[in-house]
């Protein structure tokens, strides 16, 4: 019932991010590929094995706690990268205003990666849509299903192999056809005035 | 009574909310499982509007992605814009001057109130409250009309330019702004006289759709929504883009986490949002509205003029000796002035060209002449006059013609890398990601659109409600479904 | 029989039929202004002009509308009930219609002044309900479905609360005859039973907006939940019966609440001697300016308030009104008794 107005000015300063990705390092050795500086904030490059490990220790230790997923998607470096995909999360924590990157990198053969929903609800749908249209499986999600394009599309439009141009009219999704020839049966009944 | 139950099998009544449908706010569908007018369970639908602006974006250049963002949130086009804007000029390395960044803070904070506004009138209409939809209205009309002062469009603005913004403010918008500012305050008020305190308001909104802090932050939650729950957690205050670090406000919180503060929340942040307006009004400096980096951002049309300027009587006509019918001018022409069929010379119906030189600017092959005077003349006299020399105001106009076209449609060469950055569109955090490959158009463009995550926290906040606290929660997360689905 | 009865007896049926010709046309214009009414009132309060096109300040409106409607597609649902699909607003419409016999809208003129009027009107009120729902039965369309159960369930338990309220009236006047009603009102020392009985008045407001499913308890159809409720997949005429029915509705209840309530065609004895000229007016202006003022009330409540939701709108009338009703009609018992 009751709306505080907030200045919002002071925070508790948290790790700097070098000495994050130096706790990530010591953490999981084996995991870190490599470590780059975007121009908005670290990236650090894991295998996709344990990355819901290293996300659970980003989101419950008390000194990081990046409990905002920011965002979750995937790039596809096609013949520019091996592996192909890359999953990328976006993390922030809001008490102590620190942001990191996690790569988890996805080969191409078998795109599967776990799931982030456990420890973050709203990556629910971010997966979906990655599955959607990269084709990537995250193992553990409850309810991996498309979600922007129809249940029956063939194909994972983002990838980058996939035309930008659609198919011949005839080739078309199923559904297109339908309705385009339902709208010819329909022709007869215009009304000509 | 199991007796009974074995009898009459009872199963929930499976209702399809949508996607045509008035409360939907556009086309979401969701599925629901009745249980008598308790919601048992809820399935959002989406993708409704789908049209691929993230793959459109990879295939076109920095400056062309713009317009498409206008299309994303429609309800407060500004804010996208901005939001896109503030990305790609972080990823360039370039800066807006003062004087841009000020306005476009004005203008994002307008979009807000205007967003709010159509927010509330939604809302209440949903709940039933009919009038407070039209006085929103009457508020939103005079903010649209704002914009259209200042750069000609009321939704779809695409206002805000890579490096600053498309043109500079007047001081008769100036003025009219502040007189807006003055008198919306106790336009507030009405609203709040009608629903405010209003006991079947109150009855409807609080305790409805509850979420705890923890659980709104863990489903990702942004903008007022998140704040209702009591996180002051503000993208305008935790990393400040243009000139929200010179401007004061404060971000209003709430404690309960229903239906009824994020409600509040959204009333006072449009207050907020009018202070900002009008400390923007007074800290306007004055100075350039783009920034100084010709290589990232566009070049000033002036010297163009001489050509695209509709007073100038000239005429477009076709060279057949060169023209080798690729058919790039038929396709460039607006008002399909042009004919021909492929590998034959094109040709120009002199009565329906606007002379606005789009096919010149595409033609690969210089088959295109200007004619300068050519206006109503007739097709030999044009093919006469074309073998004439230029003046050279215009050679020079057609040389910034060609490379101003080529400059857009191959974009600024962006530095390699790839950069996440959020904007606090009235929605929530509008995050745009960026891979860049170091070409004109970006490898991967990757937009976090608020309405989409919000979307998806329906069935949490649905289930065990009734049927019509499902309406007051799509409307108390705010979502755009063009947004959402992209 | 002799001739002479059997003239008078003709002059009798004519008169009769002259009359209910009156009352419809009176009903159905009426129907036609009161959409108009209340879009002007709705639109002056919302800022805006309301209708402005068809006519002079839009006063052809209803007409339009109503060719319109006639000369819409009639759409049926394939799966709908064919029978009873045709039925149910023919139900809804005449059960509205039949009210106004006997509704007497001044002292002489009054279609069927029977005993129990009171009554009656209940009683066909109650068969309205019938044509919601089966019309919400019959459109095999769950959103229709919903709306038909709402608003059965909302218009029995609203009219037990209505019914309990005007008992009240009844233990005052002493009779179920409307006409006795508004001749005992005239009589009393308030001129009206507004203001004796001013609970059992306001909770018969209250009832009544629920009976008729308007704002705020247009629960059966919540455009915003329900898209248009038990009728939301009929078109064209048969809308149009929906739509004249429930204004014929509020029509009737706003004549009841002026007939039990507000002293029907009367005044209050104490304004007609302030200003003895006024008992020169006809009863029946009286009447129409009570229901008209009765009914631009409902138009604004509809234009102020939200919408209840669906529990909420039963534990009002369970919980509240009808045990206030019920203590309504103990209290008025005893004060009879003891006066």
């Amino acid at each position: 019932m009751a709306i505080v107005l907030r200045k919002v000015l002071s925070y508790e300063k948290g790790l700097e991010p070098p000495e994050i990705v130096e706790r990530i390092k010591e953490k999981f050795p084996e995991e870190v590929i490599e470590v780059t500086e975007s121009k908005d904030r670290i990236s650090v490059t894991v295998k996709s094995g344990r990355i819901i490990d290293i996300c659970r220790y980003l989101h419950d230790d008390p000194f990081l706690l990046f409990d905002h997923l920011q965002d979750l998607t995937a790039v596809d470096y096609l013949k520019k990268k091996e592996p192909r995909f890359e999953v990328i999360y976006n993390l922030y924590s809001i008490r102590y205003r620190n942001k990191i990157r996690l790569k988890a990198q996805v080969p191409e053969e078998n795109p599967r990666i776990r799931s982030a929903v456990p420890l973050w609800a709203g990556a629910n749908w971010h997966e979906r849509e990655c599955f959607d249209m990269f084709g990537i499986v995250f193992k553990g999600h409850p309810d991996l299903r498309r979600i922007l394009l129809p249940e029956d599309w063939e194909g994972h439009p983002l990838r980058k192999d996939y035309p930008l141009k659609g198919p011949e009219p005839e080739n078309d999704w199923p559904g297109y056809i339908e309705v385009l020839n339902k709208a010819k049966e329909l022709k007869e009944f215009e009304w000509e005035g | 009574m199991d007796q009974v139950e074995k009898i009459f099998e009872t199963r929930e009544l499976n209702v399809n909310m949508g996607p045509q449908h008035p409360a939907t706010h556009g086309v979401l569908r969701l599925v629901l499982d009745l249980d008598g007018e308790t919601v048992v369970n809820v399935t959002p639908y989406v993708g409704y509007l789908h049209r691929g602006i993230e793959k459109l974006g990879e295939s076109l250049s920095y400056f062309q992605a713009l317009p498409l963002t206008d299309r994303m949130d429609y309800v407060s086009a500004m804010s996208n814009n901005i939001g896109y804007v503030v990305a790609v000029e972080k990823l360039f390395g370039i800066e807006a001057p003062e004087r841009a960044k000020f306005i476009r803070t004005m203008v994002g904070e307008m979009s807000r109130i205007s967003n709010h506004l159509l927010w509330l009138a939604t809302h209440a209409l949903d709940i039933g409250a009919m009038t407070v939809f039209l006085y929103c209205f009457r508020e939103r009309e005079w903010i649209l009309e704002l914009f259209e002062k200042i750069c000609g469009a009321r939704l779809t603005v695409t206002y805000p330019r890579i490096g600053g913004v498309r043109n500079d403010i007047t001081q008769e918008f100036l003025e009219s702004l502040w007189k807006f500012t003055e008198e919306f305050p106790s336009r507030i008020l009405e609203y709040e006289t009608l629903i405010d305190q209003n006991r079947m308001w109150l009855k409807r909104t609080i305790g409805i759709g509850v979420i705890s802090a923890e659980e709104a932050v863990n489903w990702g939650l942004t903008g007022p929504t998140l704040r209702g729950s009591g996180v002051p957690y503000d993208v305008r205050k935790f990393t400040p883009y243009d000139a929200y670090d010179r401007v004061e406000f404060d971000v209003p919180v709430g404690t309960e986490g229903d239906t009824y503060d994020r409600y509040r929340c959204r009333m006072i942040e449009m207050r907020q949002s009018n202070n900002i307006v009008r400390q923007c009004i007074e800290k306007l400096p004055p100075g350039p509205i783009m920034a100084d980096a010709p290589k990232f951002t566009l070049h000033p049309k002036d010297a163009m003029f001489p050509i695209t300027h509709p007073t100038k009587e000239h005429a477009f006509y076709i060279d057949e000796k060169v023209c080798k019918g690729c058919g790039m001018c038929l396709r460039a022409c607006p008002v399909k002035a042009i004919t021909g069929e492929k590998k034959k010379p094109h040709k120009i119906d002199q009565a329906i060209c606007l002379q606005c030189a789009n096919c010149l600017a595409v033609c690969k092959f210089k088959a295109l002449k200007i004619v300068p005077g050519g206006k109503g003349l007739s097709e030999d006299k044009l093919k006469e006059l074309a073998q004439a020399p230029l003046p050279e105001e215009i050679t020079k106009a057609k040389e910034h013609l060609v490379e101003h076209f080529t400059f857009i449609k191959r974009g600024p060469r962006a530095p390699e890398g790839d950069l996440y950055v959020a904007t606090e569109v009235p929605k929530g955090e509008l995050g745009f990601y960026f891979v860049s490959d170091g070409s004109g158009k970006p490898y991967r463009m990757r937009v976090r659109a608020p309405s989409f995550i919000h979307a998806g926290v329906l069935p949490r906040l649905c289930v065990g409600h009734l049927v019509a606290d499902v309406i007051a929660n799509i409307g108390t997360i705010d979502i755009v479904l063009g947004e959402c689905d992209r | 029989m002799t001739p002479d009865t059997f003239i008078k007896f003709g002059i009798d049926v004519l008169i009769i039929v002259i009359k209910i010709a009156v009352v419809l046309v009176i009903g159905l214009l009426h129907v036609a202004y009161a959409t108009y009414f209340e879009r002007k009132v709705i639109g002056h309060m919302q800022v805006r002009l309301g209708p402005m096109r068809v006519g002079p300040h839009g006063l052809l409106q209803p007409f339009a509308d109503g060719i319109k409607l006639f000369f819409k597609e009639d759409l049926i649902p394939e799966k709908a009930d064919k029978v009873v699909f045709y039925l149910a607003p023919v139900i809804f419409m005449a059960s509205a219609m039949v009210n106004l016999a006997f509704i007497p809208f001044s002292h002489n003129f009054i279609i069927a002044d029977i005993n129990i009027g009171l009554l009656f009107i209940f009683a066909i009120a109650g068969i309205g309900v019938y044509g919601i729902f089966i019309s919400g039965w019959a459109s095999n369309s769950k959103y229709a479905f919903i709306g038909g159960l709402r608003s059965s369930a909302q218009v029995i338990s609203y009219e037990i609360a209505m019914g309990f309220s005007l008992v009240g009236v009844m233990i005052m006047a002493g009779s179920l005859n409307l006409t006795e009603i508004v001749r005992a009102q005239e009589n009393s020392i308030f001129g009206m039973y507004a203001i004796p009985q001013i609970v059992g008045f306001v909770i018969f407001v209250i009832a009544a907006v629920a009976e008729t499913n308007r704002t705020p308890f247009d629960l059966p159809e919540a455009e915003s939940e329900l898209v248009a409720g038990y009728f939301v997949e009929y078109t064209g005429f048969r809308f149009a019966l929906f739509f004249l029915g429930e204004y014929i509705a509020m029509f009737i209840m706003a004549s009841l609440c002026t007939v039990c309530f507000l002293g029907g065609w009367t005044l209050p004895w104490y304004v007609l001697k302030v200003l003895p000229f006024l008992q020169h007016v006809p009863g029946i202006v009286w009447f129409l300016i009570k229901v008209y003022a009765f009914i631009f009330f409902y138009y604004w409540i509809r234009a102020t308030v939200p919408r209840y939701r669906y529990d909420q709108l039963m534990s009002i009338g369970w919980k509240i009104l009808i045990p206030v009703a019920l203590a309504n009609i103990l209290v008025t018992g005893l004060v009879k008794i003891l006066l």
